[in-house]
């Protein structure tokens, strides 16, 4: 193979870079985590020590880390679910044809995308006031009771849900537009011959058509709200009483609050497996549909 | 099976565009009625009419006895088959085929009946289970076609069935389509923009340009006897030669094309309208196998003549196109490939005269006179 020095050098620039940027943060970052690596290892790299899966070991015992665990689980069950819904919505209403100033709308609906999280989540802080919250006070109107929304520990994680959601679901939306756009004018034509309502339109048309989009969509936003942390860090801080502690917000604590950088690694590598895991049972799950 | 009429129906897209002017025809029950003309002429949109895919500005559409501008497209009892063919590529074969029948709810036996059957007159059979990524062209053509069948309709709508298939592939399928509609005895109204399927599918054919219909008539009628200039110059390949001149009258009737007279009387061309007309421009039409190399001072003298050079030879096989220049006019004939003369030859262009189609230029529309 003459070709081979000249493929390599070729692609040496690009496996430069991510080695550098990957392969070496990520194995550094697992080495780390199997380690005591800690403010004194910052002082002193002699108090290093080798502590082999101790600090797995430890994170499972830890309560708070099951607590960060279950937030993030109840995040991802229910705002995935709900992002996907409000993307799909949307985009069906958008590329619809009876859509009104559909280009305006795109636009709008996909503003909260590219705004900054921190400015809006001051803004969502005031939607969500007790006392002078619009939220509350449209909830009033149908006779309800304000809710303290952030204060609340049954309601924090809720609100920040609502909140990300918002915040996420255009993103979704352009992608499902995109699919909707390339499936075929003339199959709805051919479905509407042949005898099909609105809802069967959408139910075996265009699901069906896609389910690609759906899976791909599906994957990114799962591994997406499985690294929760901005809306919590923004807007709550973790509390009230732990409610929206993350993962994620549960290592940063962990590592740039309490120097625990050993332990704080080890959780990474935690989320990245359960990542992959849930990763590979959608594949899984999405092969076994496309099968039948 | 069923009869469908058109009254004077219009479309007109965003208050501006005219798609269709006006439209009034019949097609009889059990006829093949083909709707021709270039891209953009309407036919398409007439179809998507009849389909009720598009609701006209105007004008009545009926299936059979029924008016049905206001009905829903799956009840006007009608199957279409587009011209992407449209097959759902999520589903097999089986059950684009019996789609249609699941949402009317038929029961499963009569699904697997009727399926069984259309797949077995189109030859799918073996093909059930596969979807339609996995078939060519013509195999999906036909599950096209099957998914019409199975619906049993009154009157199947064809839009540009055969423009994604190769040439031989179409040549095949087209006569399986009009197998297809002896053995059904339904009612088929089929677009096209080629004139080579209007012609040999059609019991009539409705020729289309800018929206507006030309001429309505069995295919050899339409050929023989265009309607209008445009009728004239789309129906036929190679396109009918056009001479232009003004008729004088001078020792009788003449047809004067400025580098030669044609003496109308012997070219079999009299009749009172043509008097009227003398001093009057006219355009005249002669189809290129109506041409023919004369010899020079040969023997048919009461044919016209045209002196002609010969620009160039292109022989297809069974028959060879002559371009040759006669005056400012380009003229093509259309000869037997042999004993041909050599590219800029001068030659003697000879035609019978009742093979001269007669035109007014500023109507376009055909002067009756044979």
């Amino acid at each position: 193979m003459k070709t081979a020095p000249a493929a390599w050098a070729f692609a040496a620039p690009a496996l430069l870079i991510i080695t550098v940027f990957f392969f070496v943060p990520v194995l550094a970052a697992l080495a780390v985590s199997l380690t005591d690596f800690d403010l004194y290892a910052l002082a002193d790299i002699r108090n290093l020590r080798f502590v082999g899966l101790h600090n797995y070991w430890r994170l499972l015992h830890t309560p708070d880390f099951w607590r960060a665990l279950t937030n993030t689980a109840y995040f991802v069950v229910v705002g995935v679910p709900l992002s996907l819904a409000a993307s799909l919505a949307t985009a069906l209403l958008v590329n619809s044809r009876l859509a009104y100033l559909a280009g305006l709308f795109r636009t709008a609906l996909f503003a909260p995308v590219v705004t900054t999280l921190v400015a809006v989540a001051v803004v969502w802080r005031y939607l969500l006031h007790t006392r002078y919250g619009l939220i509350n006070y449209a909830l009033a109107h149908l006779g309800i009771h304000p809710i303290d929304w952030l204060g609340d520990p049954h309601w924090a994680l809720p609100a920040i849900i609502l909140f990300a959601v918002w915040k996420n679901f255009g993103y979704n939306m352009v992608i499902f537009l995109a699919a909707l756009q390339s499936i075929p004018a003339d199959l709805y034509e051919a479905a509407r011959l042949d005898g099909a309502s609105l809802w069967q339109e959408f139910g075996r048309i265009t699901l069906p058509m896609l389910r690609p989009t759906l899976l791909l969509v599906s994957i990114l936003t799962v591994a997406g709200y499985f690294q929760l942390f901005a809306e919590p860090y923004v807007m709550t801080q973790g509390g009230p009483l732990q409610s929206t502690v993350s993962v994620l917000y549960f290592m940063y604590e962990e590592g740039f609050k309490w120097w625990n950088l050993g332990s704080a690694s080890a959780v990474a590598f935690l989320l990245f497996l359960i990542i992959l895991a849930v990763t590979a049972l959608q594949l899984r799950l999405a092969r076994d549909a496309q099968a039948r | 099976m069923a009869a469908v009429q058109l009254e004077r129906v219009r479309k007109v897209y965003g208050g501006k565009h005219i798609a269709v002017v006006d439209a009034t025809f019949a097609v009889a029950d059990a006829e093949f009625v083909v709707l021709v003309g270039p891209s953009g002429c309407g036919k398409s949109t007439l179809l998507r009419i009849i389909a009720g895919l598009e609701s006209p500005t105007s004008g009545t559409v009926r299936i059979g006895s029924r008016i049905v501008n206001d009905v829903a497209p799956k009840d006007r009892d009608i199957a279409m088959v587009f011209q992407s063919y449209a097959l759902y590529p999520h589903m097999t074969v089986a059950e684009n085929l019996s789609f249609s029948l699941k949402l009317r709810g038929q029961s499963r036996a009569e699904i697997e009946r009727r399926v069984r059957a259309s797949a077995e007159v189109l030859g799918l059979t073996e093909l059930l289970q596969r979807r339609p990524r996995q078939l060519s062209g013509g195999q999906r053509q036909r599950v096209a076609l099957g998914r019409a069948l199975v619906r049993d309709p009154e009157v199947f709508l064809l839009d540009e069935p055969l423009s994604n298939l190769d040439a031989k592939l179409r040549l095949g399928v087209r006569t399986e389509i009009a197998k297809l509609h002896r053995r059904l005895g339904a009612t088929m109204i089929y677009v096209t923009h080629d004139q080579i399927e209007a012609m040999t599918l059609g019991q009539r054919i409705v020729v289309l340009n800018g929206g507006e219909i030309q001429q309505i008539d069995a295919p050899m009628k339409v050929y023989e006897r265009p309607a209008n200039l445009f009728v004239a110059g789309f129906i036929g390949s190679p396109a009918m030669n056009f001479l232009r001149g003004r008729l004088v009258q001078q020792d009788g009737l003449h047809l004067e094309l400025g580098f030669t007279r044609l003496h109308l009387a012997e070219c079999g061309a009299t009749g009172p309208d043509l008097a009227s007309l003398v001093g009057a421009e006219v355009i005249a039409g002669l189809r290129p196998e109506d041409l023919r190399l004369g010899a020079a001072g040969g023997a048919l003298v009461r044919q016209p003549r045209l002196s002609a050079v010969l620009e160039l030879i292109e022989p297809v096989g069974n028959e060879a196109f002559l371009n040759a220049r006669a005056g400012d006019t380009e003229l093509m004939l259309r000869v037997p490939p042999h004993g041909l003369p050599a590219p800029g030859d001068a030659v003697t262009l000879t035609f019978s005269p009742d093979r001269l189609h007669l035109f007014d230029p500023q109507t376009g529309r055909r002067f009756e006179h044979l």
